[in-house]
């Protein structure tokens, strides 16, 4: 592991054990229901309320990776985890009944690629065989969290995005696997003074782009070497301005962008006004879709950079700006 | 000497560089349709306000309640109506095809205690129901009051 530049960082021997997924109904009916492990057909997931519906689907996504990778919970040295809700509540709520060391983190819908960069740290710095990372998000907990009740019948604007209700972990090992994470960009925290939050998508496109260009320019990246390169979750207004902004920094995106956010759902036919956000949108696209895709060979090399509106209700209410991030990997295919 | 001179605060690249954020952040607003709400929230609103008046006639004529009587019991039935819609999931979809076509009447009213009531269930009946009922209806409560009392004093000084 070595320090590239100011905010990259270059992995020895990091792989991807296994990856798992766990998704709600929309996300079901969605393009890429084939990637998924399991799903509920319910928002309820058997379950009394939406926060305890978010842990099942937590708890799930954990167990699901867990049997994948044919371990047992105690050969996990640590857990990198988080999610949307208040002081990390379905994360540190649902890890009760996983007796694993513990570090909850919060990078609003970063939360994936932050968690596997921080597990690649610990685990390339020595500090254990088996490092799981897990993130999760539900439609209706984080309306509740960040916007209205979710029976409110107030008129929504096409830039509000539809947070994904599922679940992504993966655990990283040292041992030999079929994909493996080469290399991280941190992200900074970039605030362009946005303030509508039903518009986030486009709060996080200066800090998605930051992240492309430290990413390239640390590493004097070739950005034609990937076959993929995913935002998180701009949606479809915030990967229209993401691409020009690339065309301002003289980015040449080529025919390989995409965002998570616009592939998790029909963005034609389903209800989902710009598409999918929250911390599962980046998470399922990634764990799901680009893993069983390097899995079947038909991708080699991705770049992920997911990324998060840091935005908090209060602050907002008292005039602030919305500050976003974004945390860029890399993953490839071990051929 | 200043000796916080080394740290320097704005890190995220050059002005320059912000300037292109804030220039593309403009350039790609993403605009409303407004005269498109304004139709539908005016169709929709005027509707409620037919089923009101619809309402108003048959509790005055076929029931022969008194007009005060009569008034009340249209709001309590517009109240029903949309806090039962709000129940069954029905009421977000007009208000999204209506806005303020359906949230301004007492419909509006109506669905936001019904959802903040419905949100905030799991949390228990009084810490829960009870105190988030008003969550988004208690500003219509503060401003109908304070502007009825303004509005009373100023009736008071000068209708004498």
């Amino acid at each position: 592991m070595r320090k590239v530049g100011k905010q990259s960082i270059i992995f020895d021997k990091v792989y991807l054990k296994s990856a798992s997924t766990i998704v709600g109904p929309l996300e079901m009916q969605g393009p890429l229901a084939k990637y998924y492990d399991a799903n509920y057909d319910n928002l309820y997931c058997e379950k009394q309320n939406w926060e305890q519906a978010e842990m099942q689907l937590f708890s799930d996504v954990l167990d699901i990776a867990l049997v994948k990778a044919n371990l047992a919970v105690d050969e996990i040295d640590m857990i990198f985890a988080g999610d949307l809700n208040n002081q990390l509540s379905i994360a540190n709520y649902s890890l009760r009944n996983y007796p694993i060391p513990y570090v909850g983190i919060y990078g609003a819908c970063s939360t994936s690629s932050l968690s596997l960069i921080n597990g690649a740290c610990v685990l390339d710095g020595g500090l254990g065989k088996y490092i799981l990372c897990a993130t999760s998000s539900h439609n209706a907990t984080s309306e509740r969290q960040f916007r209205y009740p979710t029976e409110y019948g107030g008129q929504k604007p096409d830039s509000i995005t539809f947070t994904v209700t599922g679940a992504g972990a993966g655990i990283l090992t040292r041992n030999i696997c079929d994909v493996r994470l080469t290399k991280a960009t941190m992200g900074i925290v970039v605030d362009s003074g946005t303030t509508d939050s039903l518009d986030m998508g486009r709060s996080m496109a200066p800090a998605a782009i930051h992240t492309l260009k430290t990413h390239l320019e640390d590493f004097q990246e070739d950005i034609n070497s990937f076959d993929l390169i995913l935002t998180g979750d701009l949606s479809t207004y915030g990967a229209k301005a993401f691409k020009e902004l690339a065309r301002e920094f003289k980015i040449d995106l080529g025919n390989n962008y995409h965002d998570c956010g616009m592939l998790v759902y029909d963005l034609e036919n389903q209800p989902v006004f710009a598409g999918g956000s929250g911390c599962a949108c980046a998470a399922v696209v990634m764990y799901g879709y680009v893993v069983k895709q390097m899995l079947a060979g038909r991708l080699n090399k991705v770049l992920v950079i997911a990324t998060g509106a840091l935005l908090n209700p209060i602050m907002v209410a008292q005039k602030e700006t919305i500050p976003g991030i974004a945390h860029a990997i890399v993953l490839e295919r071990v051929k | 000497m200043n000796i916080f001179a080394k740290l320097t605060k704005n890190n995220y690249g050059d002005k320059m560089e912000k300037q292109i954020y804030e220039k593309v952040l403009n350039n790609t607003k993403v605009k409303r349709p407004v005269l498109k709400n304004s139709l539908q929230a005016f169709l929709i609103g005027g509707i409620i306000a037919l089923l009101g008046q619809a309402l108003l006639d048959f509790f005055q004529n076929v029931l022969e309640l008194e007009e005060k009587m009569a008034t009340s019991m249209m709001s309590i039935s517009l109240v029903f109506l949309s806090s039962l819609l709000t129940g069954i999931g029905i009421f977000d979809r007009i208000g999204q095809f209506a806005g303020a076509g359906s949230i301004i009447p007492i419909t509006g009213f109506s669905n936001s205690m019904t959802s903040a009531a419905l949100e905030s269930k799991s949390e228990g009946i009084v810490l829960g129901i009870m105190t988030n009922m008003f969550k988004l209806a208690g500003a219509v409560i503060v401003a109908g009051i304070v502007s009825a009392f303004f509005s009373a004093t100023l009736i008071y000084l000068f209708s004498r």
